[in-house]
């Protein structure tokens, strides 16, 4: 690692931008170890949790779902199954690395997409005025990398906006301005404009891509968008050029009408994607956390077009990190109307932030009470022997 | 932050007035560029003196009635080229049919089209269907396989004319305005294109639901996406029905949700959950009427609006405190965009968007207030609140002026207007649209794009930006030749704003 970044250090001074950057220079003097990368994979459009983790053991599941239950979940321990569509995440279940958490969400009760999605991006739910995203808010704030911060896709999600410079790529390849002189004209003349930061943020990041090694992947990904999104962010995590945090995202959950093949298609690409990221990390999975969200459940009961409306509380799935996988996380309040959040949806155990909150502090190191204001986490252990821990094991009827 | 501001004005007097950017006037040598700036895609050369010729006042005025306004003849000679965006539907379906459509006519179900080289293709395309789905080992003719290799896919073809006739219209129409608001109030009330059967109904939905009534009353606009069948395709509603009875299935909500937070009120216009099911409730039996002749999934890409009485829930339903009585039919459904149109909420929510994409992303709260009450007072009025807002010292403010960050689309067009380059391959242009973030007619997600400028800041789409600035002035842009060099710098940091 250290080699590679001296290679970048000198490339750095043959563009003459004068003075090597503080945390190159801790790098290149071994002072810093690998980073420590936190991943986070956006489910727009609010993924059917109970289609996706099959609550197979709950007695209310197959009456609420005549036409959609799934019959032939894959067993993950007598209660709860995973869609077949899944399957690829089945090996990192059985690894003990695969992390499921159930019933989570958001104490603001909205059914509104856009407003669940900033919710749960700017990790504030209730509140609108928040202008930065808590994933900016979790990047420690010494000198870093100027692609410490990385979303995959044409747009810079609300999560990854704030105060911290966070860079928004289609891919490495297509990051740069193809023309030399253009670029350097570019650079100066956008320097004094009202866009000067996020020029200046974009054009070393660019020097930096500029000398990556080229990928070296074993592993062949699923031609699909995330699949191609988290091959990117495998290779600029094991290019070690200062990747702190990472965001994909993928679409198309919001399933009204006849759902169930259009959720195999998904399910399919969604595993297939995290599967090959999975393999393809490798022992790099020990710095690298996983964590997957949507914004909000479905309807627990299906609609009258074999599909689901908006609910509330969700699944989401983590890996890597030193993550306790192969159980499920979280508190199951059941599927009894009494126990449904309104009489119809899934209820919320676990507040998001309380699932984040530990990926903000223990693997990032940073403090959560900054990243999620006002928010105190319920005792939540993601980290180590989750399993020995009564208060955290999944509570059945 | 305009709340403060109002705040410091009360206290303090007007000698404070001049630090809100709203309240300087614009200069009068830069009216023209910001007037081409927002009521435009972007001044093409010539543009500026010809509004400084005409009158700038009188310039708007004839963009708020583009019908005084005579069509520039290269658009309709580009737009003559186009074979699908005049046709119904149902005309659609039959002439370049979708797989579910070729499927109906290998089993017999629908006739072959009338018109002799659609019927060749299709005939070939229902042979090549045969021959896979059932080993069938009918020989395709050489007309046949030459039409095949000479034309792209039915479908393609379809999706591909409707993205072609946007751009041609954004760079090439006199009647920009009526443009600018054709987009503004597609992605408000925003179906997408690849889901199902409105690849076939989109062309039909911008054309006779959102066109005819951007400056129009709000109320006609509503109904028109309401009954369309593809808003009732996209968001569901044709398959929300009285719960269990015979064929029906019970209520899908997605639409009454929508048409509340999306379409109306605003998210925070004050409406529950309750009463999105009492909603959900007034539009049931609000479905699509299969094209003629076909059953099953294949006729709804030819449908119709269709009120099915079979299906309504006619019991009593209470929307936003109004309680509308049993056996309402399909007035339910209108009652509910009666309330809608007239529920404080919208006359808000709507002029604050229009605010937004015309005056500054963050608008002055007067501003809003003064269209909303505009809104109220003509009954949704379009034109009456577009004029009002151009005549706002807010619009010709310095806050105003240059504040908005362009969206890719805003930004490629402009580009193309101010070097006058030529347009030959569309396609090739919406392409790029795609990988700056914003491919047309293929939002995915209700909410439609961002009106906000802030929104498309990011280093990948500054990246794209510039490329496509250099690769213009180099005629190296894709689909687009350019003759001469553009009137203004387009690697200016300027020209990303409007």
């Amino acid at each position: 690692m250290n080699r590679r970044i001296f290679v970048k250090t000198s490339g750095l001074a043959l563009f003459g931008t004068g003075a090597i950057p503080g945390w190159l220079a801790r790098a290149a003097e071994g002072q810093k170890t690998r980073k420590k990368v936190l991943v986070t994979i956006f489910q727009r459009g609010a993924m059917d949790g109970l289609h996706a983790v099959v609550p197979y053991g709950d007695p209310r599941y197959k009456p609420l779902r005549p036409t959609l239950a799934i019959t032939d979940s894959l067993n993950l321990d007598g209660f709860f199954g995973l869609h077949p569509a899944l399957a690829p995440l089945k090996p990192i279940w059985d690894a003990k690395q695969l992390a499921i958490i159930e019933a989570v969400g958001s104490p603001d009760p909205t059914r509104s997409h856009f407003d669940a999605q900033d919710y749960m991006e700017s990790g504030t739910p209730g509140l609108k005025a928040t202008r930065d995203g808590w994933l900016n808010r979790a990047l420690p704030s010494d000198a870093a990398s100027p692609v410490r911060a990385v979303a995959v896709g044409p747009d810079l999600p609300r999560m990854l906006r704030g105060k911290q410079p966070a860079v928004a790529l289609n891919s490495v390849r297509e990051f740069q301005v193809r023309d030399a002189m253009a670029a350097r004209e570019f650079e100066s003349s956008f320097a004094s404009s009202s866009m000067a930061d996020l020029s200046r943020e974009t054009f070393e990041a660019v020097r930096i891509l500029k000398s990556l090694p080229a990928a070296d992947s074993k592993v062949t990904y699923p031609a699909s968008r995330l699949g191609q999104s988290l091959k990117e962010i495998a290779r600029l995590i094991k290019a070690d050029v200062g990747l702190e945090v990472a965001f994909a995202d993928m679409g198309g959950w919001d399933t009204h009408v006849n759902e169930a093949p259009r959720l195999a298609q998904l399910l399919g690409e969604f595993g297939g994607a995290l599967a090959a990221f999975w393999q393809d990390l490798g022992d790099r999975l020990d710095d690298v956390a996983v964590v997957t969200m949507s914004e909000f459940g479905r309807t627990a009961k299906e609609n009258g077009s074999r599909g689901t409306d908006h609910g509330h509380a969700n699944v989401m799935f983590a890996f890597g990190g030193g993550i306790q996988g192969g159980c499920i996380h979280g508190k199951w309040p059941g599927l009894a109307p009494e126990n449904l959040h309104e009489r119809r949806d899934l209820a919320v155990t676990t507040d998001f932030r309380t699932v984040l909150s530990p990926l903000v502090s223990s693997h990032l190191g940073n403090h959560a009470a900054n990243v999620f204001p006002g928010f105190t986490p319920e005792p939540f252990t993601l980290f180590g022997a989750a399993a020995s821990q009564p208060t955290n094991g999944a509570r059945r009827e | 932050m305009s709340r403060r501001i109002t705040i410091s004005l009360a206290f303090l007097g007007c000698a404070f007035a001049a630090s809100d950017p709203f309240s300087k006037k614009l200069s009068h040598n830069l009216q023209i560029a910001h007037a081409l700036n927002r009521l435009s895609f972007g001044a093409r050369p010539g543009d500026a003196e010809a509004v400084k010729k005409l009158g700038l006042k009188k310039w708007i005025h004839r963009q708020l009635h583009p019908g005084t306004l005579a069509e520039n003849p290269q658009l309709e000679e580009k737009l003559a080229s186009l074979k699908t965006i005049n046709l119904s539907a149902s005309e659609m379906a039959a002439a370049y049919p979708p797989p579910q459509v070729i499927k109906a006519m290998a089993e017999g179900k629908l006739a072959l089209p009338d018109e002799p080289d659609q019927r060749e293709h299709v005939a070939a395309l229902v042979t090549l269907y045969k021959r896979r789905q059932n080993g069938s080992n009918e020989k395709l003719t050489p007309a046949q396989r030459k039409s095949l290799l000479l034309n792209p896919p039915p479908g393609q073809t379809v999706a591909g004319e409707l993205v072609e006739a946007k751009l041609y219209r954004a760079t090439y129409s006199e009647r920009q305005l009526q443009e600018v608001l054709a987009d503004f109030w597609f992605n408000h009330f925003n179906v997408y294109v690849d889901k199902g059967a409105d690849r076939y109904l989109t062309t039909s939905y911008e054309r006779d639901a959102i066109r005819p009534h951007v400056l129009g009353k709000f109320r006609d606009l509503l109904h028109a996406t309401a009954t369309h069948p593809a808003m009732l395709f996209y968001l569901d509603n044709w398959q929300s029905t009285i719960v269990a009875k015979g064929k029906a299935k019970g209520l899908n909500e997605n639409y009454a949700r929508e048409l509340m937070e999306l379409h109306t009120l605003g998210v925070d216009g004050g409406y529950t959950q309750q009463d999105v099911v009492e909603v959900a409730r007034c539009f049931t039996g609000w479905t699509i009427r299969p094209a003629s002749g076909t059953r099953g999934r294949a006729g709804l890409y030819g449908g119709e609006f269709f009120y099915n009485p079979r299906l309504h829930d006619n019991g009593e339903k209470t929307v936003l405190g109004v309680r509308i009585p049993a056996g309402g039919g399909q007035k339910d459904g209108e009652q509910v965009l009666d309330i809608l149109v007239h529920h404080p909420s919208t006359a808000s929510f709507l002029a604050r968007k229009l605010a937004t994409r015309f005056v500054a992303d963050d608008p002055p709260a007067a501003l809003v207030e003064r269209m909303a009450s505009k809104f109220r007072g003509t009954d949704g009025d379009l034109t009456k609140v577009m004029a009002l807002m151009f005549e706002s010292k807010e619009f010709w403010s310095e806050g105003a002026y240059q504040s908005k960050m362009k969206s890719p689309l805003e930004l490629v067009v402009s580009a193309v207007r101010a070097t006058g380059a030529d347009l030959e391959r569309p396609l090739a242009l919406a392409n790029l649209l795609k990988t700056m973030g914003q491919p047309l007619y293929r939002k995915q997600e209700p909410t439609g794009y961002s009106n906000n400028g802030e929104d498309w800041t990011n280093s990948a789409s500054l990246l794209a930006r510039m490329n496509f600035a250099v690769a213009l002035e180099e005629n190296k842009a894709p689909g687009v030749r350019t003759a001469k060099s553009a009137a203004v710098n387009l690697r200016a940091p300027e020209f990303q704003k409007r």
